[in-house]
C-alpha cells in the first residue's frame, strides 16, 4: 500500500506544473512608469485617513450592509428550501448554473432590465447566493445522522420531518455558515459599487480614481472594522430590526416596464440571425463568437487563474503560521490575525483596482489580488484549525513544529480548501476583466456597453460552463485525494 | 536523585487526582507505574516528565504521530531539536542518508523493516505503537517515560521491545497495565489507587499476591 500523502503530492505537483506551464503565456509586466511614487502616496493615505466626509462614509456603509443583509436573509431561506429537494437533478443543475455566474455579471444583466435600482443589487447577490446556500446546506444536512428520522412515522410531511431531525441537528453548522456567507455578501455588495450601485465600492472607485487616497483609506479601514466586528453587532435578536431598517434605507425602486423586460428576454439577448429564423446563420454567428472572442478570453482567464491558484497556495502556507497559536508568541499572533483579516476582507476587485494603479494594466495586479484575498482566507481557516490540533507534550518548536507537525497535519485540509477556491478564483479572474484585463469579464462588459446583449449572454454562458467544468474537475481531484467536503467554500 | 515530589497536589484538567504525593526516583532506577485505569498514572507520569523534559524521551498514550508523514520521518522527529530548521526541511524533501541508516536499524529492531516509506496512517495499531516507541528511542536520552508503550503488542514481543527500551535508557518510568511485565523487567514498582501511592517497593520484595489484590476491586 502506498503512502497516503502520495495522492496529495501528485495533485500538488500537477497544480504547480500547470501554473508553470501557464507562466510564459501570462502578461505579468509592470507598465506603470513610477509605481513607487504612487505607492508612497497610497501609504501616506493609509497612515492619515481622512474622516471629514463622514456623512458619505456612513451612507455608503449603511447601503452596503442593507444590500448584504436583505440578500442573505432571502437567499438563505430560498437556499434552505432548495436544499431539502437537492436530491432532484433538476434542482442541482439549476443551482449549479445560478452560482456559476458571478454577482457582477448578474448585476450587469439585471441592470439592463431594472436599471440602477436596489432590485438590481439585491437580485445580483440573491441569485448566485441561493445556489451556493442550497448546495452547502444540502452537504451539511447530508452529514447529519439519519437515525432520528427513522423513528418518525412515514406519514410525516417532508418539511416537519426535516425541521425536527436534520435541521435541528445541523442548526449550529447552518447558522455559522450563513454568518460566514454574510461576510461574503458584504464584499459582494461593496463590489457591486463598481458597476454603479450606491455601495462602498462606488465611493472607493471614485476616491481612488481621483487620487484621494486619504479618503479611500478611511473607507477601507471602516470596512475592515465592520467585518472584524460582525460577531459583536450581528446578534440573532437584532436581525429582524436590521432587516426592517435595511428595507427602510434602500432607495425606492422605480417601477419596472414589463414590456421592456419581455423584449429583453425574447429579442435583445438573441442574435439577429436566430430571430430571423436563419438557423445556418445562427450557427455561423455563434461559431464566429466562439473562435474570435470566447476562446481567447477563456484562455486568458485560465492562464491568469492557474498562476493565481499556485500563488494563493504558496501565500496561504506562508501566512497561516503567523496567526497560529502553537507556533508564535502572542503579539505576533495578534498581528498575524490583523494581517489575515485585511487580506481576507478586502475583495479581489479592490486589491486589483489598487494594484492596477500601481503596476499598470497587466495580469500582475489580477494574480496578486487573487492570491492576496484567497490566500488570506485559506490561511485564516488553517490558522484556526492549527489552534485546535492536539500536540504532544514534547512537540518541537518554531520552524520544526511548522514543518513536521502543523503543515503535514493541515495539508489535506489545505488541499481541500485550495481545490474549493479554484472555482472561485476562475470566477473572480473572469470578473476582473471589468477593470480592463483581457479576461472574460472584459468582453462581457464591453458587449453590454456596445448594447450587444446577444454576445454578452453567450459569453456569460461560456463563463458559467468554464466554472462548472473546473468545479467538477476539482471535485474529481478531491475525491482522488480522498478529501472530505469542508463546510466553507 | 533525579525526580521528586513532596506533599504535591496533581490535577488532571481541573479535577484533582492525586491530592498529596511524595515520591523520589533516583537515576538508574527502572520504575513500573501500575494501578487501575483512571487512577492517575498518566497524570503522575506527565508531571514527572515535565521535571526533566529537556533530557527525556516520551512515549505518550496517544502516540502523537503525524499520519501523513512516513515512518522514517515520524521516527526522525525524535531528533528535530538537535538540527537546524533548514537541515530538517531538507530532510523532509530528501531523507538524509546517515539518519536513514540509523532509523532503518532501529526500525528493524522494532520489527518495522520494509515499512520506512509507508505513511503512518496506513499502519495497524501495533505498528503505530512501535513507530511511537521508535521516535522516543531515537531521541537517545538518559531517561525514558512511557505511558502504556507496549499495550497494543503481543505479550512476548512487548516484553522484548520493552527490555530493549530499558537497556537503552539509564532511568525509566513506565505506566503499565500488565502486572506480569511489571514484575519481569522492572526493578521497582509504584502502585497508585484511590488518589494515593499504595505500593512502592523493589520488585524483589514484592509478593505477587500483593499486586493481585491491588487490581481486585
Amino acid at each position: 500500500m502506498p503512502a497516503s500523502g502520495n495522492q496529495l503530492a501528485r495533485v500538488s505537483l500537477l497544480l504547480i506544473a500547470l501554473a508553470l506551464l501557464c507562466l510564459p503565456f501570462a502578461d505579468l509586466a509592470i507598465y506603470s512608469v513610477e509605481p513607487w511614487t504612487e505607492l508612497s502616496r497610497m501609504l501616506s493615505g493609509v497612515l492619515r485617513p481622512d474622516w471629514s466626509h463622514w456623512q458619505i462614509l456612513l451612507q455608503a456603509i449603511v447601503q452596503t450592509v442593507a444590500f448584504a443583509i436583505l440578500a442573505v436573509a432571502a437567499s438563505s431561506i430560498i437556499g434552505l428550501l432548495l436544499a431539502l429537494w437537492f436530491h432532484h437533478r433538476i434542482i442541482r443543475v439549476f443551482c449549479a448554473s445560478t452560482r456559476s455566474v458571478h454577482e457582477l455579471f448578474w448585476g450587469l444583466i439585471f441592470m439592463q432590465v431594472f436599471g440602477l435600482s436596489p432590485l438590481t443589487g439585491l437580485l445580483a447577490i440573491m441569485v448566485p447566493f441561493s445556489g451556493v446556500f442550497a448546495r452547502v446546506y444540502a452537504e451539511i444536512l447530508e452529514r447529519q445522522s439519519p437515525l432520528p428520522g427513522t423513528t418518525l412515522p412515514p406519514t410525516v410531511d417532508r418539511l416537519s420531518r426535516h425541521a425536527y431531525t436534520l435541521l435541528a441537528q445541523a442548526w449550529g453548522e447552518l447558522t455559522s455558515y450563513t454568518r460566514y456567507r454574510f461576510e461574503c455578501a458584504l464584499r459582494s455588495s461593496t463590489v457591486l459599487g463598481f458597476i454603479g450601485l450606491p455601495t462602498l465600492g462606488f465611493y472607493l472607485e471614485t476616491a481612488f480614481k481621483q487620487g484621494q487616497y486619504h479618503e479611500a483609506a478611511a473607507m477601507l479601514l471602516l470596512f475592515f472594522g465592520l467585518i472584524a466586528s460582525i460577531r459583536f453587532w450581528l446578534r440573532p435578536v437584532l436581525i429582524p430590526i436590521f432587516l426592517l431598517l435595511a428595507v427602510w434605507v434602500l432607495p425606492e425602486s422605480p417601477t419596472v416596464d414589463s414590456g421592456y423586460f419581455w423584449q429583453f428576454i425574447s429579442r435583445d439577448i438573441w442574435p439577429g440571425a436566430l430571430l430571423a429564423g436563419d438557423l445556418v446563420g445562427t450557427v455561423q454567428w455563434y461559431g464566429q463568437q466562439l473562435v474570435q472572442v470566447a476562446v481567447p478570453a477563456v484562455w486568458d482567464t485560465l492562464v491568469l487563474s492557474q498562476v493565481a491558484l499556485l500563488l494563493t497556495g504558496v501565500l496561504a502556507l506562508f501566512c497561516y503560521g503567523w496567526a497560529s497559536k502553537p507556533l508564535v508568541v502572542k503579539p505576533v499572533y495578534l498581528l498575524g490575525h490583523v494581517l489575515l483579516l485585511v487580506m481576507r476582507s478586502t475583495p479581489e476587485m479592490v486589491f486589483a483596482f489598487v494594484l492596477l494603479l500601481l503596476f499598470g494594466p497587466s495580469g500582475l495586479p489580477a494574480v496578486i489580488a487573487l492570491a492576496l484575498h484567497n490566500g488570506g482566507l485559506i490561511a485564516y481557516l488553517l490558522a484556526a484549525k492549527s489552534d485546535q490540533l492536539q500536540l504532544r507534550e514534547d512537540a518541537p518548536k518554531g520552524l520544526n513544529l511548522y514543518l513536521y507537525e502543523l503543515c503535514p497535519r493541515l495539508y489535506s485540509g489545505f488541499m481541500a480548501l485550495l481545490l474549493y477556491r479554484w472555482e472561485v478564483i476562475i470566477r473572480e479572474s473572469a470578473i476582473l476583466g471589468i477593470l480592463g484585463l483581457t479576461t472574460l469579464g472584459f468582453y462581457i462588459d464591453s458587449a453590454f456597453e456596445d448594447i450587444r446583449y446577444d454576445r454578452a449572454l453567450f459569453l456569460i454562458v461560456i463563463a458559467a460552463l468554464l466554472n462548472i467544468g473546473v468545479d467538477s474537475f476539482a471535485r474529481r481531484l478531491r475525491r482522488y485525494c480522498q478529501l472530505q467536503s469542508v463546510a466553507v467554500s | 536523585m533525579l525526580l521528586s515530589f513532596s506533599n504535591h497536589k496533581l490535577a488532571y484538567g481541573s479535577r484533582i487526582v492525586l491530592p498529596n504525593i511524595t515520591l523520589r526516583i533516583n537515576a538508574g532506577e527502572k520504575v513500573a507505574l501500575v494501578g487501575p485505569s483512571g487512577a492517575g498514572k498518566s497524570t503522575l507520569l506527565n508531571a514527572l516528565y515535565h521535571q526533566v523534559a529537556e533530557q527525556a524521551a516520551l512515549c505518550p498514550q496517544d502516540y502523537g504521530l503525524v499520519g501523513i508523514l512516513s515512518v522514517y520521518n515520524n521516527i526522525y522527529m525524535g531528533q528535530l531539536e538537535r538540527h537546524s530548521a533548514l537541515y530538517n526541511l531538507w530532510n523532509l524533501i530528501r531523507p538524509i542518508p546517515s539518519h536513514r541508516q540509523l532509523v532503518a536499524n532501529l526500525a528493524a529492531e522494532l520489527g518495522l523493516e520494509g515499512l520506512l516509506d509507508r505513511s503512518v496512517d496506513s499502519l495497524s495499531g501495533g505498528q503505530r505503537q512501535r513507530v511511537a516507541l521508535g521516535r522516543a528511542m531515537y531521541r537517545q536520552q538518559a531517561t525514558f517515560f512511557g505511558d502504556e508503550p507496549v499495550s497494543s503488542l503481543d505479550p512476548l514481543q512487548g516484553k522484548l521491545i520493552l527490555q530493549s527500551v530499558l537497556s537503552r535508557h539509564q532511568t525509566a518510568v513506565v505506566a503499565l497495565h500488565n502486572r506480569h511485565l511489571a514484575l519481569e523487567v522492572f526493578d521497582r514498582v509504584i502502585g497508585i489507587k484511590d488518589g494515593a501511592i499504595i505500593i512502592d517497593c523493589p520488585v524483589s520484595e514484592l509478593e505477587p499476591q500483593q499486586l493481585e489484590g491491588f487490581y481486585a476491586r
